[in-house]
């Protein structure tokens, strides 16, 4: 069905596309999952539009609410659209080493962005908005690293997309981040097609992102489920950049950058697939379009001016 | 035998102010043992006995060859000669 009744109506069943250059042959291929295809153009309108679904049906969501929300970009921008639809005022806490365009777009939907510090990433949000929720109890935190409602958005619809797709799937791979997708995908194969192996791609970024105080700041989604998945790959930023760009020159998909750390993840596994000389199908997802990282200049110059210009910089 | 292993901010009190120290062991397990001979301290920042089982500590993640050692065996990964070790602390990812 391609008629909508209105935008969020179209959340979801994502084109699945075949890689025919980048794939090694005809029994391994890969094949890439659009996420770019969502309304605010990445997959987390999935998990922003399930997690606000599910508070407005078992009543913490009610009309003039405030959201509170830590937030890297994407989760944030899904958010204000259906906020925006809805009519909530959207609060983001945003580590301020993000793209411009990230911030841009968030504006123009209307959130406030509350800017955490660039030392500590992601951490240093969830630690802000987790102090920010206590100090106004009638905001609603969905939080996006918790919330089963995440995760339930793929088991009910980027994994059940998948399998119809693509029968023959062998092996999944995602970004691990909030980790919804992997758990909310992985627990769906574990449940219909357990010979689906589950692997994740996990953005390593420059030292100031791991700059915690000690070790006890560090953080593991509530989400996560080790038992859900099979491999779990780090992937650094040069890499990540040399895969987008394979993408767009050799299939002509414009990608953002985290994309390019799955792509290496699922690269990694054909490679294995090849020697251990076994058919695979291997799914992966293309988490958004490379607009909203233009500015990083990741996509300009050498692979080192590339590597070099995203040190220090949340680029997944 | 030498496996090169990258050590976090956080824990380069124990080597020194040293990003990258070497080390011999044909497991995680022995690895982790041989830093510590050399950088007294390291191991206990690393690995933890809970109920009777010695495990790798909840925040931190240890990665061969940039894969997740839990999915290798866990402190039993097998080591090679020219592998890399990256020890790095658990932090929220993007979102």
């Amino acid at each position: 069905m391609t008629r909508y009744d209105d935008l969020l109506s179209s959340v979801g069943e994502t084109p699945l596309v075949g890689l025919p250059t980048l794939s090694p042959g005809p029994d391994v291929r890969l094949w890439a999952k659009l996420e770019d295809r969502n309304p605010t153009g990445s997959i987390k309108d999935r998990a922003a539009l399930a997690m606000i679904e599910h508070a407005e049906k078992d009543g913490r969501l009610r009309a003039g609410c405030t959201i509170l929300e830590p937030t890297s970009g994407n989760t944030g921008i899904s958010l204000a659209m259906v906020a925006r639809l809805r009519g909530y005022r959207l609060v983001c806490v945003m580590p301020e080493n993000t793209s411009q365009e990230r911030r841009q777009l968030l504006a123009m939907y209307g959130a406030e962005i509350v800017s955490s510090p660039a030392a500590g990433g992601s951490n240093e949000a969830v630690r802000r908005a987790k102090l920010m929720a206590d100090e106004h109890p009638d905001w609603v935190m969905l939080y996006q690293y918790g919330n089963p409602a995440n995760a339930l958005a793929h088991y009910e619809g980027t994994g059940p997309e998948i399998l119809a797709d693509l029968p023959g799937v062998t092996h999944f791979v995602g970004g691990l981040g909030t980790t919804g997708t992997l758990m909310g995908v992985g627990r769906f194969f574990r449940e219909h097609k357990p010979d689906v192996r589950i692997v994740a791609a996990e953005p390593r970024y420059g030292e100031l992102v791991y700059g915690l105080r000690n070790l006890d700041e560090g953080f593991v989604p509530e989400l996560y489920d080790e038992s859900l998945i099979d491999a779990r790959f780090s992937v650094g930023p040069r890499d990540a950049v040399r895969r987008v760009r394979e993408l767009l020159d050799g299939e002509g998909i414009f990608a953002g950058i985290s994309t390019g750390a799955i792509l290496h993840a699922a690269l990694a596994q054909a490679e294995r697939s090849i020697r251990a000389g076994e058919r695979a199908d291997i799914a992966f997802v293309v988490c958004d379009g490379g607009w909203k990282y233009l500015s990083t200049g990741a996509y300009e110059g050498t692979i080192d001016e590339a590597e070099e210009r995203l040190e220090g910089q949340l680029w997944a | 035998m030498a496996v090169e292993v990258r050590i976090p901010t956080i824990l380069r009190t124990y080597t020194g102010d040293q990003k990258s120290v070497e080390a011999s062991g044909a497991s995680l397990s022995a690895l982790i043992d041989d830093l510590e001979a050399n950088h007294p301290g390291l191991k206990d920042r690393l690995i933890e006995t809970k109920d009777g089982a010695v495990d790798l500590r909840r925040f931190v993640n240890v990665y061969v060859n940039d894969e997740d050692v839990r999915f290798l065996g866990g402190l039993e990964a097998p080591v090679s000669d020219g592998d890399q070790v990256v020890v790095l602390p658990a932090v929220a990812g993007g979102s």
